[in-house]
This record gives structure tokens, C-alpha cells and sequence, in this order.
């Protein structure tokens, strides 16, 4: 199988009040410098839709903000380290990564 | 013909009610931003077409949002607050020292000369100051150095909530903070001083500290600024010397404790509170919502109960969330957490609810518009 060295295309789906803050679609196909990690794809994220700094992750720590879910191939990826590999199904943009406002508040 | 644009910021979006001057008939336009909490909404003096909104969310964070046409049309600015250098700690509920770490704008106050300059006062407690129409956002960091490893922040969090400009002197600024209290600057920011001395707060250890006093709002009237009026957790207080010194006005209302407060446009010894039952009890005394004003800058309140209900209501009235616009007959506005927005076209005498049922109002401010 040959190497892939481009950019990745990602899937990425993004709740309502972010779709709606960025006036954007829902899911978005973004290029991401391989490997790819949450860091490289909120990084894309951002710099596609600058509306959405600050809304995913901290902008003071970088840290994913504590209601910020992330879903992809029916796992919870929320807490993988941002600098690990996502699923190879993610990189090569067969599963989309979903941005998930978490359930809270009753 | 003047007109009225009252900016109500709830917990699930932006409202605009729109009348002309006889305050009667209103449009109502919104939500804008639904779903997400306005904290405050701004109309630049210099510029009333120019406004400013404070939208978050307990998920997403902070957004500032601009509108250049009077709320037709927003767009996101800068939401980047970041604190001057390493922001140090503050005190926490448990007593631990907390690093500093900002949370979102709970209010924004538009310069009266130009429009691209506002500070937006934030949580945890700071205010900042943009100079471009809120695309970047600097600290004024001179605040925190007045004790702010011991602030706390109250039960509504750190929050830097109030920010009054002098029309007279663009030096002076004043701030207030829960729990750190009130604060000045007569510098433009570039340095302050607490200005707490005749407070007493028996909540905190020291009832007469420097510092540590939960403010919950302060007041002025434009052609009187050295005249301060506050409401605080418990107390009505007055200074005639900008700050340097507080006495209690409290007088006769039936309770002193309370949030929200306004000056009549024209009066600058005509004051407004809401009354509320008491700390934990966040709703009006007997269940009866009245507005008190005083015509004598505190102590003697009279009751204004004219078309508000007077039996079975608990709601509450939100710091932010009481406003005066400047026609010659001063109207009054207040909004409450049960989603009403009243107004009084006679300073008073008389209420209206313009809408009943808007989400929870956080904050209410008014544009006369010519």
C-alpha cells in the first residue's frame, strides 16, 4: 500500500451552535498534515473558521474545554492525548471526528 | 422624532425592543444568538448604531459580537482575553489560591467618544480595554495589583461587573467586583485604588477590609460623577466624595439587600432599587415586586407598585438588568428572571411589561435615539 505524505482530508462534525457561530455547514472536509492528531485538526478547524477559536479549546491552555466532546468510530476520544494519531479511519476521511457539546445541565 | 431601543440580554439569547417616544407600543425583534447567554448588550453613545454583545456558553466559551447598524446584522470580533503576564492567584470558596483564569464577559461599556474604543469587564475578575471595535482586547492590569490574591469570588463567581466612565474627566474610571469590592482609577487605568472605606460587610472577616466587599452594583448620574450610589450584598450606600467614603442610605426599604439599581436621567438625586428578600432568598419581599425610588438621594424610598404584581411574584432582578432612557419624561426599565421587561414612561408612576415571557433577562440597557 502505497504512502500517503499530502495533507489528510477529514471529516469533521460540529454541533448546531458552532456550525451556527461559524456559518458554516455542518460537516466540513478539512486538510490536515499528517500524522493526524487532534491538535493538527482543530489547528485546520481554526484556521478555516476563525469564529470557532476559542470555542473548542481553551485559548489561554490549549486544553479542550470541559463540555467539548469528541466522538469518532464509537469511541469517546475526548481525553486521548491532542498529540496522539486518531484512527486511521478518521485520517483517511471514511469516519468523520464529531464535536459534541456534552449532556449537562439536567 | 426620538425613539427607544432597549438592548435585553437573557440566558438563551438576544432580544431588541424597539418604540418611539411614547413607549407604549413596542416591536420586539430576536432571539438573536439562540441558545447562548448575552450577558450585556452596548450601544455606543458616539456612535448608536454601534453595538456590542457579550454572547457565551457554559460549552463554547466566549464570543463578542458587533453589530455596525444598530442589531441588524452581527458579526464575532476578538474574544481573545488574555492577562497581562503571569496573572498570578486569587482566593477560592475553600480558601486555596486559584491561578487567575478567564471565564467570560459579564459587562461592556462603550466609550461616550468613540466608538472603537470599549472595556468589557470580565470573570475572573479584570477589565480590559479594546481600542480597534473589540478585534483585540488588552488588560488594564494595574486593577489586580490592588490585593487581588485575596479576592474571592462571590456565589456568582469573580466577576467584574460594573465599569462607570466620568463624562467629565476621561481619566477617571471607576469599577466594582464581587467579592473584592469597588475600585478607581484616576489615571485612565493605568493605576487604581480601593475605594471601600465605610462599608461594612459582616460576612467577611474583617467587616470594614480594604477589600473583600461583594459589590453588587454602583451608579452615578452623568452631570453629578462624583456622586456614587451602591447596592450592595446588604446596604444601599451613597459617596459624595467619588469613593473615598460610603454612608448607608438604606432608610426605609423593606429590605437593603438587593442587585439592581438606576439614577433618573435628569434627577441626579432621584434613585432606583429592586428590593430583595435577602441572600438566600432571591426574590421580592412578600412576594411583591416594587421598584423603591428615592427623590433624595436614599433614606426616605417610596414604593412604586403601579402595574407591577403585587401578590405571588418570585422573580428576581439581575444587577445589569435595570436602565433609564433620557426623553424628558426619564422613562425606567427593568428586566426579570421570570422573562419580564417592564417599563415606566413616567420615572416610575406606572409599569408596563413590554414582553412577559423572554428567557431569564440578564441585563437590560436603553438607547434614546434622535
Amino acid at each position: 500500500m502505497a504512502v500517503q505524505t499530502g495533507p489528510a482530508t477529514v471529516r469533521v462534525v460540529l454541533p448546531y451552535p458552532l456550525y451556527t457561530l461559524a456559518q458554516c455547514a455542518a460537516e466540513l472536509t478539512l486538510h490536515v498534515p499528517r500524522p493526524v492528531t487532534l491538535t493538527r485538526v482543530i489547528d485546520a478547524l481554526e484556521a478555516a473558521h476563525p469564529r470557532l477559536a476559542g470555542a473548542v479549546r481553551d485559548r489561554a491552555t490549549g486544553r479542550r474545554r470541559p463540555l467539548v466532546r469528541f466522538y469518532a468510530c464509537q469511541r469517546d476520544l475526548s481525553n486521548l492525548d491532542p498529540g496522539d494519531d486518531l484512527p486511521d479511519a478518521v485520517a483517511e476521511g471514511r469516519e468523520p471526528l464529531l464535536v459534541v457539546g456534552a449532556i449537562a445541565g439536567g | 422624532m426620538p425613539r427607544i431601543r432597549v438592548l435585553v440580554g437573557t440566558r438563551k439569547g438576544a432580544f431588541i425592543l424597539t418604540s418611539d417616544a411614547g413607549r407604549r407600543d413596542w416591536a420586539v425583534a430576536g432571539p438573536f444568538f439562540g441558545g447562548w447567554e448575552i450577558f450585556h448588550m452596548a450601544g455606543s453613545p458616539a456612535d448608536p448604531d454601534r453595538l456590542y454583545a457579550s454572547q457565551s456558553s457554559g460549552w463554547f466559551g466566549q464570543v463578542i459580537q458587533r453589530s455596525d447598524d444598530g442589531g441588524l446584522s452581527w458579526n464575532p470580533v476578538g474574544n481573545d482575553f488574555a492577562y497581562t503576564g503571569s496573572p498570578g492567584t486569587h482566593l477560592y470558596y475553600d480558601g486555596t489560591d486559584r491561578p487567575w483564569a478567564f471565564k467570560r464577559v459579564w459587562h461592556l461599556e462603550p466609550s461616550p467618544s468613540d466608538p472603537d474604543t470599549v472595556y468589557a469587564g470580565v470573570e475572573d475578575a479584570a477589565l480590559f480595554r479594546s481600542t480597534d471595535g473589540g478585534a483585540t482586547w488588552q488588560e488594564l492590569p494595574a486593577l489586580r495589583e490592588q490585593q487581588g490574591a485575596k479576592w474571592m469570588p462571590g456565589a456568582g463567581g469573580m466577576c467584574l461587573h460594573t465599569i462607570l466612565l466620568d463624562p467629565t474627566d476621561p481619566q477617571r474610571l471607576y469599577v466594582a467586583i464581587s467579592a473584592a469590592g469597588a475600585f478607581r482609577s484616576d489615571d485612565g487605568g493605568a493605576s487604581w485604588r480601593p475605594i471601600n472605606r465605610g462599608l461594612h460587610s459582616q460576612y467577611i472577616p474583617d467587616p470594614e477590609a480594604e477589600v473583600g466587599h461583594c459589590v453588587h452594583r454602583i451608579a452615578m448620574h452623568p452631570a453629578r460623577p462624583g456622586t456614587l450610589f451602591m447596592q450592595k450584598h446588604w446596604d444601599v450606600m451613597r459617596s459624595d466624595d467619588a469613593g473615598d467614603s460610603w454612608f448607608e442610605v438604606s432608610g426605609n426599604l423593606p429590605s437593603d439587600f438587593g442587585f439592581a439599581m438606576a439614577v433618573h436621567a435628569h434627577e441626579p438625586d432621584t434613585v432606583y432599587v429592586v428590593p430583595i428578600q435577602s441572600d438566600a432568598e432571591h426574590y421580592p419581599p412578600e412576594g411583591r415586586l416594587r421598584v423603591y425610588r428615592s427623590r433624595q438621594g436614599g433614606q426616605a424610598w417610596d414604593a412604586l407598585t403601579e402595574g407591577l404584581p403585587q401578590q405571588h411574584c418570585y422573580v428576581n432582578v439581575l444587577r445589569d438588568a435595570m436602565a433609564v432612557d433620557t426623553l424628558p419624561e426619564c422613562g425606567v426599565y427593568f428586566g426579570t428572571t421570570g422573562g419580564q421587561v417592564y417599563v415606566s414612561a413616567d420615572a416610575g408612576d406606572h409599569w408596563q411589561a413590554i414582553v412577559r415571557d423572554l428567557p431569564a433577562v440578564l441585563s437590560v440597557s436603553v438607547q434614546t435615539l434622535s
